[in-house]
């Protein structure tokens, strides 16, 4: 698939996930992450960053898009907006290490070929502010995420409300992309 | 944690989208802008002949056309660049479109009033109102759009600090110039532009600390 139609179908993925289908949107994610992964893996070619760092880029990347999808204009494609974000974190992630925040990816001209297709590793940071949750929200986050359960089956175990379980998991992200910042300051 | 585990975790969380970013940015202004028109009606209101200046008077009138030469732009401006994805470029270009106004009306100011008022008319009536109430009124539209662009994306938080900055300056001028007895160019020059250049440079300094993400 060339870029462009490949731009609409994740353009279309993103307008279905922002009217709430969370399928969509899964598979928006799915598809972005190995583009997210190539795209921080050559920017970063020849700075000497470890293989699980880029990881954390692209976790990162893949929450600020999660947590500023509404800054996305629905009349545009997403494409460019997506590759606005991974190349802040990008730079984020080379002034934290020091260096001189100099990313060479051109928003008007993305590619998505050379992407990353081995499978995702485990990240670091991600784990390490799990462990600053609050007992009760970091089991949310883990079995929805590493275990792989719905909100409905984790509020019937914990005996709370689903929406409860939403709201705590919606926290626990905002927290988790919180601490990518704190790192920063 | 694995990158497909925190893809589960996001798309269980597909639900909670918030409103787009420009309405948020606009009901800030809108509010922002609103607090102090109130607080202004308040405290100073308009002044007594301003109905019969606003039909008499092109240096009263032009009062508003340039603070709004400021206004306009500044929150276009804005709107855009609480986008991560948005590039300002020649855009910012629109915000010189008040400074040139200004330019335009010194120089026809000087042309039509005489050399030995210059002076009088740059000092005004009432210059140190002006510096302390144009900033006061800017800040509950600063705090507002500064709130919006934290709910954005900005790609450059000193920028966008700076042009929010500009325009809750935009927006105290153009309340207080219906205010302010003064309505020569002269004095606009030498002192809207003062309370216009700290709101800009707080909005700047505030952006690149309070705006990253």
């Amino acid at each position: 698939m060339d870029r462009k139609a490949r731009d609409a179908e994740w353009t279309d993925l993103m307008r279905s996930a922002i009217a709430g289908d969370q399928a969509a949107y899964r598979r928006l994610l799915s598809e972005l992450s190995p583009v997210l992964r190539g795209v921080v893996r050559r920017g970063f070619a020849g700075v000497g960053v470890p293989r699980e760092d880029v990881e954390d880029v692209v976790q990162d990347a893949l929450l600020a898009i999660h947590l500023k999808r509404h800054t996305w204009d629905q009349t545009m494609s997403l494409g460019p907006w997506v590759m606005a974000i991974v190349r802040n974190k990008m730079i984020d992630d080379l002034r934290r290490r020091g260096r001189r925040p100099e990313v060479p990816v051109d928003l008007s001209e993305f590619e998505f070929e050379g992407e990353d297709q081995q499978a995702s590793i485990d990240a670091h940071d991600v784990e390490r502010v799990l462990g600053r949750l609050s007992g009760k929200n970091r089991d949310i986050v883990q079995s929805i995420s590493i275990d792989g359960q719905s909100a409905r089956d984790v509020a019937q175990r914990l005996g709370m409300s689903e929406v409860a379980v939403r709201v705590a998991l919606h926290r626990s992200l905002k927290a988790l992309a919180d601490t990518y910042q704190e790192k920063k300051l | 944690m694995k990158t497909d585990d925190l893809i589960n975790a996001l798309a269980a969380d597909a639900k909670s989208v918030e409103p787009p970013i420009a309405r948020t940015v606009a009901i800030a202004v809108g509010v922002g802008a609103l607090i102090s028109g109130l607080l202004f009606l308040w405290a100073l209101g308009v002044r007594d002949n301003f109905a019969e200046s606003m039909v008499s008077s092109l240096r009263f009138v032009f009062k508003f056309v340039l603070t709004l030469s400021l206004a306009i732009p500044a929150y276009v401006l804005v709107r855009g660049l609480s986008r991560p994805d948005f590039e300002p470029g020649k855009k910012l270009w629109w915000l010189a479109l008040a400074p040139a106004l200004l330019l335009v009306a010194i120089l026809l100011e000087l042309v039509s009033v005489p050399p030995d008022q210059w002076h009088a008319r740059m000092i005004g009536q009432n210059a140190m109102a002006c510096l302390i109430v144009i900033p006061l009124l800017s800040l509950a539209p600063l705090v507002a759009v500064l709130y919006a662009l934290h709910q954005g994306a900005p790609a450059n938080p000193a920028i966008a600090g700076a042009v929010g900055g500009l325009l809750s300056a935009g927006i105290a001028a153009t309340l207080y110039a219906s205010h302010c007895p003064d309505d020569s160019p002269l004095f606009l020059a030498a002192w809207y532009t003062i309370g216009t250049v700290v709101m800009t440079a707080i909005g700047a300094l505030a952006g690149s600390r309070f705006l990253r993400w």
